[in-house]
């Protein structure tokens, strides 16, 4: 019970924070605390995608219900953090350079691991049979995961990107104020902590509605 | 291996135990079948007959449980039981859009068996097939089709032979060579049955009834 | 080698059965060209320029994918051949031969579209072996994908509406390397190379990943 009191309290803290005790970046004005926000949501939307696909590659050699309900809770906070960022992400692409959308190559990104969530919850509600799901569900995970690099990493090449790039870029060289850095990091931290809070508890459901199942 | 006739077959299950998700279809189910021997499945429609077929047959993997094929003493490894298994069930159906040659020609260069023409038409003849071999499936009536399936199932000779209902659709000429089948099956390997059929009990010394 | 045979068994019997219903052929090539003649008719007098042609080409081959990549297995699964195939042909043989039957489906479409294309619609080409490049990788590397997907929606409720919705996420990235590649060649600026290098790493990944799940979505 504490942890999770202190979780709401640091939250807090850091939306809190995130106004008032950074400071503006240059050139980009008060949009610029939807990083605070924007960046750790996709963050975590990604980090879901990575344990989805770990439970996935477990359940194809263990075959225990277990790691695939845990690939479908990630799956589903995944999608949600992937609205979020998404969500989040167009309204900082409105307020700073006039369009919701523009298929730059980070907002396709985001977009696109919104698309493999959705195809894979819908493949998911498609399959009749436990075991029969778990195991589809579980390759469509691991191909769709082995695709991903080529559009992080490889495709952005043949475009030019609007993401601000000086702020955070790839080589990982952050040229943040001291300040927005602690919020940014504290917010990083913060809803990674969430996530598996959440993750958690859904888990501790599932086992216990499946204790249900079998006693009946 | 020595030649079929001398070969040492046995069928091991043990603690057999399938669900589906929450529902348990059958518990800890253990029984071995010996060459020569027959092995009847019965049970009320939805007991699991089929489902045990297929967990031995190595389509379905049991959620609990093992299922060993010996011959001559030695283990048949996952990967070479489609070798030595011949299952029909009425769920399962042959090519239609081909011809029933062209099927058992299909069947017999994915299995790897040398086969000539001669030998796909003995092999209809023993069916009762013979003049329709260079029919398309979909013209066959239901009996034919049948026919054709329990071709399909013993081409390759499988020392495990399961049979799930085989006499469905079939007249007296049909089940007539579905005994014959049996017949053969029991002098070489192990035979399994589901059936319902009173007419089919004698097929199998031993009986194994699901609840 | 008998591994081979196996595979081209499951070639020939499905090229076989194809030729006598030709559900998949008719499908996908009534949506190519009416989609073509469609698009065509819309744009009338007006030129427009190589990148608007780029993307048609490619949405043009990647629907008609949609509507005709998929009966290889749907067809297996409906008319319940499928248990018989499981127990006669090990699932890579199996893989093999429905892929290059995809393949060769594919590439046939493509001779009968991009002719036509080319008639409708204009476009000039400078490379024509970095567009045959483009085009032959691409269509390996969306054959590769879409095979797979198509035996994991065939066992699904649904089918052939699930095929386009879980294969467009996997193959954003050859999309987006063949639109941009096309759309080079067709500009005459500077080649594709890039792209083609990507096409082939792709199509390299997806077979190899296909062919190493495939035994997961064959067998229960």
């Amino acid at each position: 019970m504490l942890w999770q009191l202190l979780l709401f309290v640091w939250m807090s803290l850091v939306i809190v924070a995130g106004f008032l005790y950074a400071p503006l970046a240059e050139k980009l004005y008060e949009m610029t605390r939807i990083i605070y926000f924007h960046i750790p949501m996709a963050w975590v939307a990604v980090l879901a995608f990575l344990v989805s696909t770990v439970f996935s590659i477990r359940y194809l050699m263990t075959r225990s219900w277990g790691d695939d309900v845990r690939a479908a809770i990630s799956a589903q906070l995944g999608l949600l953090f992937a609205v979020l960022a998404t969500a989040s992400g167009a309204i900082f692409a409105k307020a700073m350079w006039g369009a919701f959308w523009n298929w730059d190559p980070r907002e396709t990104s985001i977009f696109l691991l919104l698309l493999i969530y959705g195809a894979y919850l819908t493949l998911r509600s498609a399959v009749e049979g436990e075991d029969k799901r778990a195991r589809l569900a579980a390759v469509y995970n691991i191909i769709a995961f082995v695709t991903v690099p080529f559009l992080v990493f490889i495709v952005p090449r043949l475009y030019f990107s609007l993401h601000p790039g000086p702020l955070l870029n790839a080589q990982g060289r952050l040229e943040m104020h001291p300040r927005m850095l602690q919020v940014f990091l504290a917010s990083l931290a913060g809803f990674t902590v969430l996530y598996f809070w959440i993750f958690d508890l859904s888990w501790k459901v599932a086992r216990l509605k499946r204790k249900q199942e079998e006693a009946s | 291996m020595a030649p079929p006739d001398q070969r040492e077959v046995t069928l091991s299950a043990q603690a057999l135990t399938q669900s589906f998700g929450p529902s348990k279809i059958f518990e800890s189910l253990s029984f071995e079948v010996l060459k020569g021997k027959g092995l009847l499945v019965t049970g009320p429609n939805g007991s699991g007959k089929t489902t045990l077929l297929r967990i031995l047959s190595g389509l379905l993997r049991p959620t609990k449980g093992k299922v060993r094929l010996n011959i001559d003493g030695k283990a048949i490894s996952p990967e070479d039981r489609l070798k030595h298994i011949g299952f029909i069930t009425p769920e399962l159906a042959l090519y239609e859009e081909l011809t029933a040659l062209e099927n058992l020609e299909f069947f017999a260069r994915v299995r790897r068996l040398k086969r000539t023409k001669a030998d796909h038409l003995a092999l209809l003849e023993r069916v009762g097939l013979k003049e329709r071999g260079r029919d398309l499936v979909g013209t066959f009536s239901s009996g034919m089709k049948q026919r054709l399936k329990l071709a399909f199932a013993i081409q390759h000779e499988p020392v495990l032979l399961l049979l799930d209902e085989p006499g469905s659709n079939l007249d007296d000429s049909g089940r007539a060579v579905v005994e014959g089948v049996v017949a053969e099956q029991k002098k070489k390997g192990v035979l399994i049955v589901a059936t319902n059929d009173a007419r089919e009990l004698a097929y199998g010394e031993e009986t194994l009834a699901l609840a | 080698m008998p591994w081979l045979e196996g595979v081209l068994a499951v070639f020939l019997k499905d090229w076989r059965s194809e030729f006598r219903t030709r559900y998949a052929l008719n499908a996908a090539l009534l949506f190519a060209v009416t989609t073509l003649v469609v698009v065509s008719f819309a744009i009338g007098a007006f030129g427009i320029s190589g990148d608007l042609l780029a993307a048609f080409l490619w949405v043009i081959i990647l629907f008609s994918s949609m509507a005709g990549l998929g009966q290889v297995f749907i067809k297996e699964v409906e008319s319940r051949t499928f248990t018989a195939l499981r127990l006669v042909a090990r699932p890579s043989e199996v893989w093999a031969g429905k892929f290059f039957f995809n393949l060769v489906l594919l590439l046939g479409l493509e001779v009968i579209i991009i002719p036509l294309f080319f008639i409708l619609l204009n476009p000039r080409v400078g490379d024509w072996s970095g567009f045959l490049a483009v085009l032959i990788l691409g269509s390996v590397g969306l054959a590769g994908a879409t095979t797979l997907i198509a035996a994991i929606i065939a066992q699904a409720k649904g089918k052939g509406a699930l095929l386009a919705g879980l294969s467009y996420p996997i193959l954003i990235p050859l999309l987006a390397a063949a639109t941009s590649g096309t759309r080079h060649l067709f500009h005459g600026d500077g080649g594709a190379g890039q792209e083609i290098q990507i096409l082939a790493a792709y199509a390299v990944v997806v077979i190899a990943a296909a062919f190493l799940l495939f035994e997961f979505v064959w067998s229960e």
